[in-house]
């Protein structure tokens, strides 16, 4: 039904969504606890920059990751150097833009379902003896759980879309870079393609609707569990 | 030992408070809403930073400004249940239990097995906070501050979030922690009812400020006190032991000063000391020993202090022996029976009147608080009202 470098597409995409995640997971968390819990000097500006890549043009991402961490790039270099670590033209490098991109979403679901948290149950932990860093793991992050998990749903949809910053940083390589929407804008451009478009097309609009169904389930789930 | 003062400043709110207590037993911090009394225990546990001051408990100190003391609230190891229960919705009610008790290892002066037999929590412990009633989250909320094994135990108005059955529910649990573990509790309120209820030393405040401290009896004549209740619910509190107990009527023959009462407090042993609180409203006066009345209550004394009431009313303090009781008389009555202080008068109180304020005294007098303590508590709050087994 699906020919091999339609395959070879949908296994890179979900690949490099996957490793998308995984890498941003910490840092958003991070991120969603800084901007919902601490007041510092420039708190606002930090917080634009976050959400940068929502009103940038992929294309721009793409660019000033190829002057960041490109072979001449300052982080490029430093990666090649020591961890023998290349980024530009490869999957990982499709993973990192990937990441970028889909960051503000992560991080929003995360810090939303933050803000709800009470509090008080903190406070609650603390006169029972628990420090810092016991009371993020045993209180806060369980019960930020749900907005934890939507942000990683949602974050690996979206992912799965991501083109202008990928073409632009990674390139548009067959079974290293080339993921659904980078195939499906091939066959557009390949004479006789549009069948295989569709199919694209299809299974992209697939993957986004179980990964959103999916997402909806957990946080029923999880909400069911914590109570009204 | 608690040795406790705090300067505060909030905005327009400043609060400013001292006091102590010698051994075991029940602070009450009593006052209207706004009056600073959160504040206070929040400062005490270590959630707020005071400006100034000291928070001294038995030999630790944990907070003192002067010497740039300040234990972090984790490390306090105080107790705190709050208004709201605050149980953590993620985890059942064993989980919350164990929370504070895995957090403080070697200190084991209450045993599980104990908490949960003295709170009754052993149907629930597989269940989830949302699946408890408000009685049943704040008794959870009470074991799991226990098994974390404070030194001190703040109680923010446990009742208040309860309706008038719950409440009911619930006191007689605490005053068996009062009389059972030797922890000494802060207990804030708004009901002076609970206050005269488990209250061994009571703080009025009012505005941030103390107005009037001591033990219940003394802070009940206090016109500190009548400011906050106001002259409804105003009444001297009185404590004596029982000498007799009638076993037909279910009446005890309570010492009171030089004079005797008749409560009725059926199933308490002679010997037990009990708490009355004698509504001014409530009280008749006489200038002669009356005759032929059906009221059982007749104690004899002389006019202490007179004050003018709102209204044409007068309140009016009697030295019965030892003790003291307030009446409020109109001004009409005390002109016709010429009232005045030094005058000899007789006070009667109907038996009846008594029902539902009469409490066991705190057990701290008595060495040895054991299950009987428990018991008489329960038979008098059946008495009382709404006891629901």
């Amino acid at each position: 039904m699906l020919t091999f470098a339609e395959w070879d597409a949908l296994r890179l995409s979900l690949s490099v969504v996957l490793r998308s995640v995984v890498l941003s997971l910490p840092f958003a968390v991070a991120i969603a606890w800084v901007l919902a819990r601490r007041r510092f000097p420039g708190r606002t500006l930090f917080d634009a920059f976050v959400h940068l890549p929502l009103v940038l043009p992929p294309v721009v991402v793409g660019y000033l990751l190829l002057v960041l961490f490109g072979s001449r790039g300052p982080l490029g270099a430093l990666l090649e150097r020591t961890f023998g670590l290349q980024l530009v033209f490869t999957a990982n490098g499709a993973a990192l833009a990937t990441a970028v991109m889909s960051f503000p979403i992560m991080v929003r679901a995360m810090r939303v379902s933050l803000e709800g948290v009470d509090r008080g149950l903190e406070d609650a932990a603390r006169t029972l003896g628990a420090g810092p860093l016991d009371r993020f793991w045993s209180i806060t992050l369980p019960l930020m759980m749900p907005g934890v998990l939507a942000g990683l749903v949602t974050a690996f949809a979206a992912g799965l879309g991501e083109f202008g910053a990928v073409i632009t940083f990674a390139s548009n390589i067959p079974g290293e870079t080339r993921t659904l929407p980078l195939a499906l804008y091939t066959a557009l451009q390949t004479p006789n393609g549009e069948s295989e478009a569709a199919r694209l097309a299809l299974i992209s609009f697939s993957l986004g609707l179980v990964g959103l169904l999916l997402s909806e389930l957990l946080a029923r789930r999880l909400r069911r569990r914590l109570g009204p | 030992m608690i040795d406790i003062r705090l300067r505060k400043r909030r905005g327009e709110f400043a609060l400013d408070v001292a006091f102590h207590l010698a051994g075991p037993g029940v602070v009450a911090l009593f006052g209207r809403s706004g009056c600073g009394k959160t504040t206070i225990i929040d400062l005490i546990a270590g959630l707020l930073a005071p400006d100034d001051g000291s928070v001294h408990l038995d030999e630790a100190v944990l907070y003192d400004a002067r010497r740039a003391i300040n234990v972090a609230a984790e490390r306090r190891r105080i107790g705190y249940v709050f208004q709201d229960s605050r149980l953590f919705p993620h985890m059942n009610v064993l989980r919350n239990l164990r929370y504070g008790e895995e957090r403080t290892p070697g200190e084991q002066h209450v045993g599980f097995d104990e908490v949960i037999a003295l709170l009754g929590l052993t149907h629930l412990l597989r269940r989830r906070p949302h699946e408890l009633s408000g009685g049943e989250r704040q008794r959870v909320a009470l074991g799991r501050a226990l098994l974390s094994h404070p030194r001190l135990l703040l109680l923010d108005e446990p009742l208040a979030s309860l309706d008038l059955a719950r409440r009911e529910e619930l006191l007689p649990y605490l005053e068996r922690l009062r009389d059972r573990l030797s922890i000494p509790i802060v207990y804030v309120s708004h009901q002076f009812e609970e206050v005269l209820r488990l209250a061994t030393h009571v703080v009025l405040l009012q505005g941030g400020a103390v107005v009037a401290q001591g033990d219940v009896v003394s802070v009940s004549l206090t016109p500190e006190l009548r400011a906050i209740v106001g002259s409804e619910a105003l009444g001297a509190v009185l404590e004596g032991d029982i000498e007799a107990v009638d076993a037909t009527s279910g009446l005890a023959r309570l010492r009171v000063g030089r004079g005797t009462l008749n409560v009725q407090a059926d199933g308490l042993a002679v010997g037990r000391r009990l708490r009355v609180q004698l509504l001014a409203r409530d009280l008749i006066l006489a200038v002669q020993p009356p005759r032929g009345l059906s009221v059982r209550n007749c104690l004899e004394g002389k006019i202490l202090r007179m004050t003018p009431e709102e209204a044409g009313a007068e309140l009016v303090e009697i030295d019965v022996g030892g003790a003291t009781v307030m009446a409020k008389v109109t001004a009409n009555a005390s002109t016709e029976l010429a009232l005045a202080v030094g005058r000899h008068v007789w006070v009667l109180v109907k038996s009846v009147a008594l029902r539902g304020h009469v409490y066991p005294a705190t057990a701290m007098r008595h060495a040895t608080a054991g299950p009987e303590v428990a018991s008489a508590s329960r038979r008098v709050a059946r008495e009382v009202g709404a006891w629901n087994p």
